[in-house]
């Protein structure tokens, strides 16, 4: 019960804060945005070719982006030490990462559907109708994206270069995500849309899998 | 009774048995064996890099030590539950882009505290913050900051209050608040360990000094050392 | 010290043993002729790569929850060990692939799974390098090895699912594949050498890890006083 509880003072903390200043959810849309306009120079786009590297593309422009935003997770935490004030207050250091990734998980979210529209038009795919099969993609792989993140973003935040550092971690641990999303994706995308129920599992065991660990390991990880 | 004006605490007692710390090999702490009785408050001085901020963030329970073991007294029970203690660090450790009272309340929640909003409201009266209460601490300066940083650590009615250089940084009228507001809890029987830099007000309430060099105890006046020699000892 | 060198010659009187059993013993392959024998290396050094990597997780683990830094030395020169033996595989991958598919790299999805696996032991290897205290070297890169190697598991199984429009492997691609029996044991018998190999490296990169470590400590020693 007091890891519920916790959890959810600290993620009213963490989404309080964010919809104040907004800068990371419109730094990370603003920086999307730009992969996917530059992207439309490297191929023709179009609906065909989009069909064919639609998924992969805005799932890679999801990567990037979530490999940037997941940057100040905790470097926020150290200027004032605000890590060990929260060390001291919670009695399990869990409810501090699993906030973090439901946050960023939010965080994630809401870019990803504030672009899947500028994505639809400008590559001229139709997402309307496979909505709700997206969406439930997009939970599980952001969720994914966002536990792995959060976890790795601790280590960065202790390291030298942390900002170059942290794609380097993130991105080839994320592959297991790119791929099933990026294949569910597609299926969607096509011409009679499909639901790969396949990759809808794999997705989910990779959450599970990195949340047990998560949990296993993660107090380790806020150590002093 | 009131956070900062309590009538009576129950301040609980720190034994420090034979800790050590290492960092990558090196000692910060070298078999430091201290026993803080409850209400004592004790000042611990010594040069930058001497080992006081790593012992108290042990007895914080923050940096786990190398070897060596801490308990909590009370009453001369050594097994006593983790009695309630409050940390001011060298940092704020508040949110800078959270306002004095939403710090409070969050870390309020976080602590599981029965009336969160009551507490909160009496603390930031008792700290002076009551009309910026609704600024964002990032506006605020050192002074009022760490007004911000006291209320939290005293959410709980701490037992046992660790401070580590807690007048960094505060102008001669903030000191003054300080050594108000902590002498009102060490008279109520909240034990106090400080780490001090120098004498001051603050170093006038101390019932007892120790003096750290490279991780190891040197002086304590419990053991006959001269409490003026320990804070004003500035080290060669 | 003279115990290890009696133990290379056993590795080194292995090796050739097995060099011998790959040139001679085995059968050529009617299909692809002399090439093939380059699996006699190929195939060994990708699963001794695996169970350097898997040693390296179990060293992490035991160093999460023992934190002694003997655990951390055996988790860095695992890792090491491994990314050679990996890297010997990514190397004779290709070397192996051109005369028969005709062309070096092919999104083959153990080929690919190996590559994913080397840049994940790169990033644990590089990581290492970024941070300076060594107990917080040791504990962040021991849970990020942690990380990485419940991920391989879950590389190799959407790259499998997802990404092999080629022809499935030659080799372990079930008992219709059309391989020699004999071809199986000469493999075996080839990776006995290169596991010896492996205990010996990795011995000798703890000896000189658990040097830089008392090096390290004696120079920081030094420095603060």
């Amino acid at each position: 019960m007091s890891l519920l509880s916790n959890t959810g003072a600290l993620l009213g903390k963490e989404l309080r804060t964010e919809f104040r200043s907004r800068e990371l959810l419109m730094t990370t849309v603003i920086f999307i945005l730009m992969v996917i306009v530059l992207f439309s120079f490297t191929f023709d786009p179009t609906s065909a070719e989009s069909r064919r590297f639609g998924a992969g593309l805005l799932w890679l422009a999801f990567l990037f982006a979530a490999s940037l935003m997941l940057q100040p997770c905790f470097l926020r935490e150290q200027t004032n030490d605000t890590l060990s004030a929260l060390r001291l207050s919670v009695s399990d250091p869990f409810s501090i990462l699993l906030a973090k990734l439901a946050a960023n998980t939010v965080f994630l979210l809401v870019t990803e559907l504030l672009m899947l529209p500028v994505f639809a038009i400008l590559y001229n795919v139709p997402v309307v109708r496979v909505f709700g099969q997206l969406l439930l993609v997009l939970f599980l792989g952001s969720l994914g994206v966002s536990i792995a993140g959060t976890a790795l973003s601790a280590i960065s935040a202790q390291a030298r270069m942390r900002e170059l550092l942290l794609p380097v971690l993130l991105l080839p641990l994320l592959t297991p995500v790119l791929v099933a999303s990026t294949q569910v994706t597609a299926g969607l995308l096509d011409v009679e849309p499909f639901l790969q129920w396949k990759g809808v599992g794999f997705l989910a065991v990779f959450d599970v899998v990195f949340l047990t660990a998560l949990w296993l390991f993660g107090e380790y990880l806020l150590e002093e | 009774m009131t956070a900062t004006d309590p009538l009576q605490i129950d301040g609980a007692g720190i034994r420090f048995k034979n800790i050590e710390k290492r960092y990558g090999g090196l000692f910060a702490l070298r078999h430091v064996s201290l026993d803080v009785a409850e209400g004592e408050c004790v000042a611990l001085a010594g040069r930058n890099g001497s080992g006081k901020t790593t012992l108290l963030r042990i007895a914080a329970k923050l940096v786990r030590p190398s070897s060596g073991e801490m308990q909590f007294t009370w009453q001369g029970d050594q097994d006593c539950a983790t009695p309630r203690t409050g940390f001011v660090a060298h940092a704020t450790m508040v949110y800078d882009e959270l306002t004095a009272e939403e710090n409070l309340l969050l870390f309020a929640r976080l602590q599981r505290l029965s009336d969160p909003a009551p507490m909160t409201e009496r603390l930031l009266s008792e700290v002076g913050l009551s009309e910026r209460r609704g600024s964002l601490v990032r506006t605020f300066s050192r002074g009022m900051r760490q007004r911000v940083a006291i209320a939290r650590a005293l959410l709980q009615q701490p037992q046992i209050l660790l401070l580590d250089e807690p007048a960094t940084g505060l102008d001669p009228e903030g000191v003054a608040w300080l050594a108000g507001t902590l002498r009102k809890l060490r008279d109520a029987g909240c034990t106090l360990l400080m780490s001090l830099h120098g004498e001051s007000p603050i170093s006038a309430l101390a019932t007892r000094a120790v003096r750290l060099d490279a991780g190891s105890i040197v002086a304590d006046t419990q053991q006959g050392a001269e409490m003026h020699g320990i804070l004003e000892f500035v080290g060669g | 010290m003279k115990k290890q060198a009696v133990f290379a010659a056993v590795v080194v009187l292995l090796m050739a043993a097995a060099a011998y059993a790959a040139f001679f013993i085995a059968p050529t392959d009617s299909r692809q002729g002399l090439i093939y024998r380059i699996i006699f290396l190929h195939v060994p050094c990708a699963e001794t790569g695996l169970v350097s990597f898997f040693v390296c997780f179990v060293a992490n683990v035991a160093y999460v929850l023992k934190r002694n830094p003997q655990w951390d030395w055996l988790g860095v020169s695992a890792a090491e060990v491994g990314l050679v033996f990996t890297s010997a595989c990514l190397v004779t991958g290709p070397i192996w692939a051109k005369p028969v598919w005709g062309i070096y790299w092919t999104w083959d999805a153990r080929l690919t799974s190996t590559a994913v696996l080397w840049l994940l032991y790169v990033a644990y290897l590089m990581l290492r390098t970024l941070i300076e205290e060594p107990d917080r070297r040791a504990l962040l890169s021991a849970l990020f090895g942690i990380f990485a190697f419940i991920d391989v598991p879950l590389v190799f199984g959407s790259i499998r699912w997802w990404r092999t429009q080629h022809p499935q492997p030659v080799i372990m691609g079930g008992p219709d594949s059309g391989l020699d029996p004999l071809i199986f044991k000469v493999l075996f018998f080839c990776w006995v050498p290169m596991l010896a190999l492996m205990v010996l490296l990795m011995q000798s990169r703890y000896q000189l890890e658990a040097m830089r470590g008392d090096f390290e400590m004696v120079r920081r020693e030094s420095e603060a006083a």
